[in-house]
């Protein structure tokens, strides 16, 4: 195989595994969208509140000490205790759980029946209360999130894969990230479980029903207030998931809350409502952005990543305005 | 009854019925598989009251739809003034002279009643961007000259208490007269009316039913429209459209539609043996 | 008694339709214009010019704009940050392209340039709606940051990939460059302002803006009832962005003196100016500029409290400015769509009935 090809080629697979994750993110999207028809801008903030809380419960971290200090006077800062990892994710998942019913009980509940983008504004709202909150809580430094999952280049797929480079003496087999293998088959099995949640289970039906007209759903005896906070939850659990991830990654930072910006362009591409779509929607944009990246970035200068998924979706939204895989709209008066 | 004939004819109570206005010639309309129109030819001529009536889901609000130029049927001629149109926008056949009012009242909530009468009279103002931004005189003499237009239909339909007030504010009855105002502050040739009784009591039926005939006699204002309540349509209308899933089933004069046996059917449904 | 309506009674169209119809309005506003005009620029000093008052007006400016987009005719953008960059650096090409030209004319053409990338991408706009579209202007404020980053032609091959103003004057009086004074900078954006605000306040008045209420309030009717959607959209998006390119070349040009596009004109840009015309009121005019000075105002105000009057960390105070902001959003948009504007209309209700309580 020419090299080209071979670097082409691992281009694609990383892009594969990069676009798993933006499906991921894309899917606690999607299910919010689905089930309350709120845009939710703040999916990664969620993400990096959940990954902010889990640093700080693992190293026993005591919550607003900064705040108390300058308030206070006091200098605390850690309780001395460490937690384990799978500990401190539950407690995390219950911490969630609580954030999803505040902004359900004290926002949402009170936005009922107001336009979408009205809506969408008041993920933003929420969006910068909940970085705000967080940098309280936590402070904002960089943090290191290590909960044992693996990192660094996979050694044993770089020497069973050298022999497709059939004798080139540039070629060292395929470099994939451990860590991105990984994330690559958890996303892949939240996505599945996700999908199974919605279409086959008794609160999944419910979802579907509110989503599809909340009165009517009210009036056959749903409980709007318990799906909107178990749908909350849910994302909740899909950003923590995301945020541990991203957050063994590159740290825990400010910039963790942006893949919530990568994941926009993949519903757009998508459709919001169509669970396919983002997955589908998702492994695009992650390969697109790569091998756009790989081909044309270095002509233009690099950093396409920034915008290339936002022009391809948008492109691409201007011939199909309802996505990839989005219901069909028809217009009535 | 006076002779038809081609050229138009004079009613009993004195109107003169002029030649054919728009023609619909085998109009048919798909959504997917749905057929919502089918093969369906009517007119409407200069100066009458056509009334489209049918049982729900019959396709009458559609045929409107494709008359404003909102659906595009899949096949089928519509002819205006004596020519073919082409497929063209809906603005720009408000533009042409056919201006309509909703079903489901679809007034701008966030205006005065002043401000939604205004944005009907926009087919009639072209002052340019530059003009308006500086308010200098083309733009600001063209603004005056409309507001007396739009001040001379809030007269004729008795709406100057609210000239000011936000339409959301309004209740129902008034809003549908307001929205009249609005389709006849374009000055239409023709005026399409979805509906403009519905949910209305007696008393505010009789008051639109009055606006009807006032501006089909004093504007001289060819009016098709879709209701429901038959002895308004019998009284109003001088040609009646009988639709029924999608189909034609009946055309004529009150009269005749009164005793037309298909109609009776599809109103009062009929036994299958 | 004052604040009253009876017996101001309007003979033509034309007084009917102006701005303030009511006296006490009118001379409330000419004494503001006189205050600002008149006897602001004597007093004003270096830390109130730089902390509020030229800040507060280069937003006010954008806020407008944004306004003119999002609450009137409905279109909600996020690419403001990415349009006040086009602005920028359009009016520092300019600059230093055509030293001889006059930075008016210089500012007036970058908000032209402005306008017509606007309007590029509002096309768009015709096929995508809502949300969709919302997200679709994010490409704008990508794409465009990245553009001024990468491409030296920009800036100029500078080193440090910034731009920075050079000196120029009016009447012979300097207003960008090093060696400002105050009240300068101060004067030239209010003039901005005050000639945008009245251009905003025509157009949303006249034919032009009541085309993009329709579209805003209920498309498809607009449509159907004869309003050109191409048009009406098109020249939303055209105006606000002139609007903004004025702002973007001001916020360089006057304001910052220097500036590099993702630090300057980044995505916290286009949401800031979505928020002040939240807080502010959507579709109003005045709401631009309430919301302007609320959110120029604020971390002023929560700075000098905290940092300066408890001693709290600076940083610590900045987080907490970010949670005030989010939730005053979310408290405006439960509890007041729209915003200041409506706050202030009901007051002024209540005080033209005064002292009846109906």
């Amino acid at each position: 195989m020419p090299e080209s090809l071979l670097y082409g080629t691992e281009v694609v697979l990383n892009g594969l595994m990069a676009g798993v994750l933006y499906a991921l993110v894309a899917l606690g999207f999607v299910l919010i969208y689905k089930a309350s028809g709120i845009f939710n801008y703040a999916q990664g903030v969620l993400s990096l509140f959940a990954a902010m809380t889990l640093v700080g419960i693992m190293n026993g971290q005591i919550p607003f000490a900064h705040l108390i200090n300058a308030a206070l006077g006091t200098e605390i800062h850690h309780f001395g205790w460490h937690i384990n990892a799978l500990v401190a994710i539950l407690l995390t998942m219950v911490v969630m759980v609580g954030v999803a019913w505040c902004v359900q009980r004290f926002v949402f509940r009170h936005l009922i029946g107001q336009e979408p983008i009205i809506l969408f504004m008041a993920t933003i709202g929420l969006a910068y209360f909940l970085e705000g909150l967080g940098d309280i809580m936590w402070g904002s430094d960089i943090k290191k999130l290590d909960v044992g999952l693996p990192q660094g280049g996979s050694l044993w797929i770089e020497e069973n894969t050298q022999w497709l480079g059939f004798g080139n003496e540039n070629f060292y087999g395929f470099f994939l990230d451990r860590l991105d293998l990984i994330a690559t088959v958890i996303a892949a099995l939240l996505v599945i479980a996700l999908v199974a949640v919605s279409q086959y289970t008794k609160h999944g039906r419910a979802m579907r029903a509110v989503a599809d007209d909340h009165q009517a759903a009210l009036s056959v005896g749903i409980s709007l207030n318990f799906i909107w906070v178990f749908v909350w939850s849910i994302a909740g659990f899909v950003a923590l998931v995301a945020g541990i991830i991203w957050g063994a990654k590159s740290g825990v930072q400010f910039s963790l809350s942006l893949i919530a910006l990568k994941a926009l362009p993949v519903l757009m591409l998508g459709g919001f409502t169509s669970i396919p779509g983002a997955i589908i929607g998702g492994l695009i944009i992650g390969v697109g952005e790569k091998l756009f990246e790989f081909t044309v970035g270095p002509l233009v200068g690099g950093a396409t990543e920034n915008w290339f998924a936002y022009v391809l979706a948008l492109i691409f939204l201007v011939f199909r305005p309802q996505g990839l895989m989005g219901e069909k709209i028809i217009e009535r008066v | 009854m006076n002779m038809m004939s081609d050229d138009g004819w004079v009613t009993e109570d004195g109107r003169t019925i002029g030649g054919v206005m728009l023609d619909l010639k085998n109009i048919t309309l798909r959504f997917g598989g749905v057929v919502a129109i089918k093969d369906i030819s009517f007119n409407i001529r200069q100066g009458e009251i056509r009334a489209i009536i049918g049982p729900n889901g019959a396709g009458k609000s559609s045929m409107l739809n494709v008359i404003s130029g909102f659906y595009r049927p899949q096949e089928g001629e519509v002819w205006f003034e004596g020519q073919k149109r082409r497929e063209i926008q809906p603005y720009e056949v408000a533009r042409k002279g056919i201006a309509r009012t909703f079903q489901n009242i679809a007034l701008f909530e966030g205006m005065s009643v002043l401000g939604n009468i205004m944005t009907g009279r926009l087919t009639h103002m072209k002052a340019g961007l530059a003009a308006q931004a500086l308010w200098w005189g083309k733009a600001q003499k063209e603004e005056t000259k409309n507001r007396e237009f739009v001040e001379h239909i809030i007269d004729f339909l008795e709406i100057q208490s609210i000239r000011k007030t936000p339409v959301g504010r309004l209740p129902y009855g008034l809003k549908k007269r307001v929205e009249l105002a609005r389709a006849l502050a374009a000055e239409p040739k023709l005026l399409l009316l979805d509906e403009p009784m519905a949910g209305m009591n007696v008393e505010e039926k009789e008051d639109m039913c009055r606006f009807i005939l006032d501006v089909n006699d004093e504007f001289g204002t060819t009016i098709a429209l879709i209701e429901h309540d038959m002895g308004v349509v019998m009284d109003l209308s001088d040609r009646v459209v009988v639709m029924d899933y999608g189909k034609k089933i009946g055309d004529g004069t009150p009269d005749e539609i009164r005793n037309n046996q298909e109609v009776i059917d599809a109103y009062l449904g009929v036994a299958h043996d | 008694m004052f604040y009253r309506e009876a017996g101001d009674i309007k003979t033509s169209y034309v007084a009917d339709s102006q701005t303030f119809p009511i006296a006490f309005d009118r001379i409330g506003y000419l004494c503001v214009i006189a205050v600002a005009f008149g006897v602001l620029p004597f007093i004003i000093g270096p830390y109130w010019a730089n902390a509020v008052f030229v800040p507060f007006l280069i937003y006010a400016i954008a806020a407008i704009g944004l306004n003119i987009l999002t609450g009137y005719c409905g279109q909600v953008s996020l690419g403001t940050g990415g349009f006040m960059a086009v602005g920028a650096y359009a009016c520092y090409k300019l600059m230093t392209g055509f030293p001889d030209l006059n930075i008016i004319f210089v500012i007036l053409l970058a908000g032209g340039i402005t306008a017509a990338v606007g309007t590029a991408f509002g096309l768009p706009s015709l096929r995508i709606k809502g949300f969709y579209l919302a997200v679709a202007t994010l490409a704008a404020q990508f794409f465009l940051v990245w553009l001024f980053n990468k491409v030296p032609w920009f800036y100029n091959n500078s080193a440090s990939g910034q731009i920075s103003a050079p000196e120029r004057s009016v009447f012979g009086v300097a207003v960008t460059g090093p060696n400002v004074e105050a009240w300068a900078k101060y004067l030239i954006c209010l003039g901005f302002l005050f000639v945008l605000a009245w251009m905003a306040r025509n157009l949303t008045r006249g034919s032009l803006g009541r085309s993009w209420m329709a579209i805003r309030d209920m498309d498809i009717a607009a449509e159907i009832i004869g309003v050109n959607p191409l048009r009406a959209k098109l020249t939303a998006f055209a105006v606000s962005s002139f609007f903004i390119g004025i702002a973007g070349a001001l916020f360089f040009s006057v304001y910052l003196g220097a500036a590099e596009a993702g630090e300057a004109f980044g995505i916290n840009k286009s949401f800031l100016v979505l928020f002040m015309i939240i807080i502010g009121g959507l579709g109003s005019i005045f709401g631009s500029l309430a919301g302007a000075a609320f959110l120029v105002l604020l971390p002023v105000l929560l700075k000098n409290t905290f940092v300066g009057l408890l001693g709290w960390p600076t940083d610590l105070t900045a987080h907490l400015e970010l949670m005030v902001v989010g939730g005053l959003i979310l408290t405006f948009l439960i509890a007041e769509p729209h915003g200041l504007a409506q706050l202030w209309r009901v007051a002024k209700e209540k005080l033209r009935l005064w002292p009846f309580p109906h």
